[in-house]
């Protein structure tokens, strides 16, 4: 019965914006951060629908037809085996997009159960986490990921696992430092003391609290990842051929700089713009946090 | 100041063994027998034993790790698996290049980033600002062997005003080494001219929000005084952060932009070392690395002591 009447009284009371509901207004707010999230979901759409969008094979070679300008039968021109390069970047999106998206789970996984531990746990696990971290921090991120791939071989997959990997603090540091503000505060206390076990109170209460400043992290990260997988499949570590990623394809065109610079051009201006786009959704969501979120509490 | 600079230093050693760990269990990590991976797949089996008895992985693990962490210590880094070149000869020997590459992007960055952030945030919302702070987002986002590229197509095809490729030691001419440090300095250094813009904007105008900037405008100082004197020096900290945190970037960024302009540096060396699975030497760059980074951070630690006297305490 009281339950009933206390969400009479609630159902009363004038409505008050959820943070969420908060979030949502100002993020609305935010033109640019808007813009490029539209940008990013064409994106993803077009590698998604590449298979209906793409005017050509993207393996087909014609060798009668190499290097062509952009214009004619080829949008983009076509490279020097002949490929249509507006199909292939289609389909390079997907490579390119489905591999930052790996890293970017890689690190959450390595980075958000560490940082739940670090920062539930005693003073020492915390430390030895932290030191590991720090440890971790300390290799030049580009420096490691090619060391890794050096010596598991080179190959998209491993290239993006380690990639997630040396991305891993980052979510660490987040999670932790974000679960040592919210254990303290009055509603988490009130649960535990009434019993609640422990994983449960990170579930109901410190996850959720972690998970907005945990997104815009997500987003600013896809972003290191996407430059991270150009760089190691430009170096031919990372994506191997007939695949292409857009790195890979500035990789084979750069032999080509002086006479079809179309083919580094087009790859590397959807990189850019992509990228960019994370960053600048990643600012948007930031700055439409308001204190208390950004604090977690 | 003294305490304070040998309780740092002591800091270092634990995280110095951690990353020792992780270097050597880089050898640990090869799939399957790394004795064939080194020796080739074509070896024959008393090459394959042979080459297992060189790299002693017949020692249990931790004495094959005391080896290794011992000869390191000493300066010993082992010896390339092709060449037989000792790792840290190979090493010392590409580094100036690297250095140099470094050090230019650093100046190129620098040029651009700290009058692009005073302006920034002295202009506070006028279009300097806004143009500086679209800056720092694009200059952060472009793959930096693209920028390369791009630079090549400009400045040395389209206007051959720079050479494309290749690296003049400075014992060959002071001018023709610094014109070929300019385009892969650009290069390089683009980024992080962004990400210090940002830094510098963000923390000057926190600074010149202050009290204390009020009172020394109050006491008649000139507006260039304020800044200049009290707002950059206490802007500091926070930028000499970033610039620390950019030189792990500038290290990883040094083996693309190598790359791109075919500069005979570490980052090449890398390269080839892990096209060749080379673990030595690939090793040995790790090591290097991540030495360069501890020392750097260590001097920028050291030099929150010197320009905050309140951290020498903490």
């Amino acid at each position: 019965m009281t339950a009933t009447a206390l969400d009479r009284r609630e159902a009363l009371a004038p409505p008050e914006p959820s943070a969420r509901a908060r979030f949502v207004r100002r993020f609305r707010r935010q033109k640019l951060a808007l813009a490029a999230l539209v940008y990013l979901v064409l994106v993803v759409l077009a590698a998604a629908l590449a298979p209906l969008l793409a005017t050509h094979d993207p393996l087909a070679q014609n060798l009668g037809s190499v290097l062509q300008q952009p214009g004619g039968g080829h949008i983009l021109g076509t490279d020097d085996l002949g490929r249509d390069v507006f199909s292939r970047a289609l389909y390079a999106g997907r490579v390119s997009l489905v591999a930052a998206a790996q890293a970017v789970g890689v690190a959450v996984v390595l980075g958000v159960i560490p940082g739940l531990i670090a920062g539930y746990a005693g003073r020492k696990v915390d430390a030895v986490i932290m030191r590991l971290t720090d440890a971790l921090m300390s290799f030049p991120p580009l420096i490691l990921a090619i060391a890794f791939v050096g010596v598991l071989g080179p190959s998209l997959t491993n290239a993006m696992f380690v990639i997630g990997v040396i991305f891993a603090p980052r979510f660490v540091r987040l999670v932790r430092g974000t679960v040592l503000s919210i254990r303290e505060e009055t509603f988490v206390e009130a649960s535990r003391s009434i019993g609640t076990p422990t994983p449960r109170v990170i579930l109901r209460h410190v996850l959720p609290n972690a998970l907005s400043p945990l997104i815009v992290q997500i987003s600013l990260t896809a972003a290191m990842a996407m430059l991270a997988e150009a760089s190691l499949s430009f170096l031919g570590l990372g994506v191997q051929p007939p695949d292409a990623s857009w790195g890979s394809m500035i990789e084979r065109g750069f032999r080509y700089t002086a006479t079809a610079p179309w083919l580094t051009v087009f790859p590397g201006l959807l990189i850019a713009l992509t990228v960019l786009a994370f960053n600048i959704l990643g600012d948007g969501l930031r700055d439409s946090l308001g204190r208390e979120i950004r604090r977690g509490s | 100041m003294l305490r304070y600079t040998v309780r740092r230093v002591l800091m270092m050693v634990p995280l110095l063994f951690l990353v020792s760990l992780g270097v050597f269990a880089l050898v640990l990590m090869i799939p399957g027998d790394p004795a064939i991976t080194i020796a080739g797949e074509n070896a024959t089996e008393a090459q394959i034993d042979a080459t297992r008895e060189r790299l002693g992985l017949n020692d249990p693990v931790l004495v094959q790790y005391a080896a290794w962490a011992g000869n390191a210590l000493t300066g010993d880094l082992g010896s390339s698996l092709f060449s037989n070149e000792s790792v840290t000869g190979a090493i010392a020997g590409r580094f100036p290049v690297t250095l140099a590459l470094t050090l230019a992007a650093m100046l190129i960055a620098l040029l651009i980033a700290v009058p692009a952030g005073v302006v920034a945030a002295l202009r506070r919302g006028r279009w300097q600002d806004r143009g500086a702070t679209l800056f720092a987002s694009v200059g952060i986002s472009l793959p930096n062997f693209w920028v390369g590229i791009l630079l090549i197509m400009a400045f040395a095809l389209a206007f051959p005003i720079f050479p494309a490729v290749g690296y003049t030691p400075i014992s060959e001419g002071v001018g023709a080494w610094a014109r070929g440090l300019v385009l892969p300095g650009i290069t390089l250094g683009t980024a992080v001219a962004a990400e210090i813009t940002r830094q510098l904007r963000g923390s000057l105008t926190d600074t010149l929000q202050q009290d204390f900037i009020r009172t020394a405008r109050a006491n008649g100082l000139s507006g260039r005084a304020v800044v200049l004197k009290h707002g950059m020096k206490n802007a500091a900290v926070p930028v000499v952060t970033v610039i620390g945190f950019q030189v792990g970037f500038l290290l990883g960024g040094s083996v693309i932009v190598e790359r791109v302009f075919g500069l005979p540096g570490l980052g090449d060396l890398a390269i080839r070392a892990v096209l060749q699975r080379d673990i030595p030497m690939i090793q040995g760059i790790v090591v290097v690395a991540a030495l360069i980074v501890m020392l750097v951070n260590l001097v920028v630690d050291l030099s929150y002591g010197w320009l905050n006297p309140k951290v020498r305490q903490a």
